[in-house]
């Protein structure tokens, strides 16, 4: 269970300080999915960041299964068992498909090629054409993008985040994506944390959290929020909020 | 062979024996074995140190294996090795040196490779160095390669330097006939105090003549690097040099290309980019359980495969 206890991250502004989120205070129980959406800059990207500990909270604490992880470096949290799929995922120069799968996967786990191979089945690509391709320019965003989410699939870590995992895929893939999600939920049984502001995404979590101007805006069951998302953000109360 | 020996030529050559068809094996200044098969003859020259491979025309499928090993403290040398390659051939050349200095004074190998390739004949060649060794007499290698291409040919040159050479000054210079093809990949690492500079020179003589001059270098600690690729486009042709380069720690490194177009229809290239590993690259190793170290050695390992 991930849970974030007033947690707030400000970062040194040109004469002052900014604040980028503040005071939040959410928990993910285990093997539940939810969906975090709200408007562009309202701090989504940044909550994710803090979770997997690429930003470190100037503010709170974050707790994993208990554990105070709020100090714990990148490389702790994915060994407690925390993984994060970029939204704009990382190339390599020379590493393959096949290297960061096996990486992902654990040393200790021993996975096979063909273990390799299934990941990116699952992801819509076809694993024979992609296992020995290297990890570089030579793909694009979308094909980067799927490689991305079969890497977190392999770790099937006990907290999965992914940020905007729908940018980038074509309408195509998308529905194979939300598919991807459903199984991976319903199989590994863990829990998952999306931002997104793909309706369909929204429609399959259980909770809806929505961030705007750096604050949690609302937080609840997905009947309970979406209906009032949808109904067009210039009427949305959560949207309303935002400070000018 | 001793213990020491064998430990370098399975690090130069991948061999853990001797090799299949055609070798010769120079260990400490002199010629420890050597093979000859029917189309590849090896034959010592007479004025000095080194050797002259002929290979007959036609030949296809075989390898020659000439490794160099250096184990006396020391020991300076200097070789050359021509190798005359029919038309038409398909051949493999492995060559390479290993220099293992467990003494105070320097061992230096000085190397002069001419590849002289024939019409329509294809080869792959592979060189790599090596240091060892606990002495504190420094490890330096010295290779200088020539070639010339005939017509419709093609070689492609792997040169590889990855550890325990302490200086190295490394040319290459190439001719390239009508239709001739050169490719060649540099990988190249330093650490500690080493030195290395690479030259490549490619004269496009020939029309419809290629090349693709590729490096791709780490420098670490206080080590320094140079690179300079030149290309001459003396005809209708097609050049691309691309050097890319990590840095590290306190190393430095430079990257001086030049391209010259002296035909209408020369088409040339040049890229060079140095830079130190990203740090998305690394954080996201770190989000797959990797620590900070792993995940460079990983991103380093993964540049230099």
């Amino acid at each position: 269970m991930l849970e974030l206890q007033n947690v707030s991250f400000e970062v040194e502004g040109e004469n002052k300080k900014k604040e980028i989120l503040r005071n939040i205070n959410l928990t993910v129980d285990h093997t539940k999915f939810i969906a975090v959406t709200g408007p562009n800059g309202g701090g989504k990207s940044t909550l994710a960041k803090l979770i997997v500990g690429i930003e470190k909270p100037t503010m709170g604490k974050i707790l994993f299964d208990g554990v105070d992880i709020t100090q714990m470096s990148i490389t702790e949290r994915a060994r407690a068992g925390i993984s994060f799929a970029f939204q704009q995922p990382v190339r390599f120069k020379g590493v393959t498909v096949k290297d960061l799968i096996m990486l992902a996967a654990g040393k200790e786990n021993k996975l096979t090629i063909a273990g390799a191979c299934e990941y990116l089945s699952e992801v819509g690509l076809c694993a024979r054409d992609y296992i020995n391709r290297e990890v570089d320019t030579s793909l694009s965003g979308g094909e980067l993008k799927r490689i991305e989410i079969a890497t977190v699939m392999a770790r099937a870590s006990k907290l999965s985040v992914f940020d905007e995992p729908e940018a980038g895929i074509d309408l195509w893939s998308f529905n194979n994506l939300i598919d991807v999600f459903e199984r991976l939920y319903q199989e590994q049984k863990r829990s998952i944390m999306i931002i997104s502001h793909q309706e369909r995404i929204l429609n399959i979590a259980d909770e809806i959290v929505v961030i705007a101007n750096g604050t949690i805006q609302a937080i609840g069951k997905k009947d309970e929020i979406l209906p009032e998302l949808l109904s067009g953000t210039s009427s949305c109360r959560y949207y309303q909020k935002r400070e000018v | 062979m001793d213990e020491i020996q064998k430990t370098l030529l399975e690090q130069i050559a991948g061999l853990h024996e001797v090799p299949q068809g055609a070798y010769n094996i120079r260990a400490n200044g002199v010629s420890a074995a050597r093979n000859t098969t029917a189309n590849i003859d090896i034959i010592a020259k007479e004025d000095k140190q080194g050797i002259d491979i002929r290979i007959k025309p036609g030949t296809k499928k075989e390898s020659v294996h000439i490794p160099v090993l250096l184990s006396q403290s020391g020991l300076t040398e200097m070789v050359y090795n021509d190798f005359y390659i029919g038309d038409d051939c398909d051949i493999t050349i492995v060559a390479g040196c290993g220099i293992h200095n467990g003494g105070d004074q320097a061992s230096r190998h000085d190397g002069i490779h001419s590849f002289f390739v024939g019409k329509n004949a294809k080869v792959r060649y592979v060189e790599k160095h090596y240091g060892s060794g606990e002495g504190t007499g420094e490890r330096i290698m010295n290779p200088q390669t020539v070639v010339e291409l005939g017509e419709d040919s093609y070689m492609e040159m792997e040169t590889v330097q990855i550890r325990g050479v302490d200086s190295t000054k490394r040319s290459t210079k190439a001719k390239l006939a009508d239709r001739a093809t050169l490719v060649i990949k540099e990988k190249l690492m330093t650490h500690g105090k080493q030195f290395a500079e690479t030259s490549f020179e490619v004269d496009l003589d020939g029309e419809d003549s290629g090349t693709n001059v590729i490096s791709r270098a780490v420098a670490k600690d206080s080590s320094k690097q140079v690179f300079f690729s030149k290309i001459n486009g003396n005809n209708k042709c097609n050049g691309h040099t691309e050097c890319d380069a990590i840095i590290m720690d306190q190393a430095n490194i430079s990257a001086i290309p030049e391209i010259t177009a002296n035909h209408l229809e020369a088409s040339l290239i040049h890229e060079a980019a140095i830079g130190k590993i990203a740090g998305e690259q690394i954080i996201k190793l770190m989000t797959l359980g990797l620590t900070e170290s792993e995940a460079e050695a990983q991103i380093v390992n993964g540049f230099l495969k």
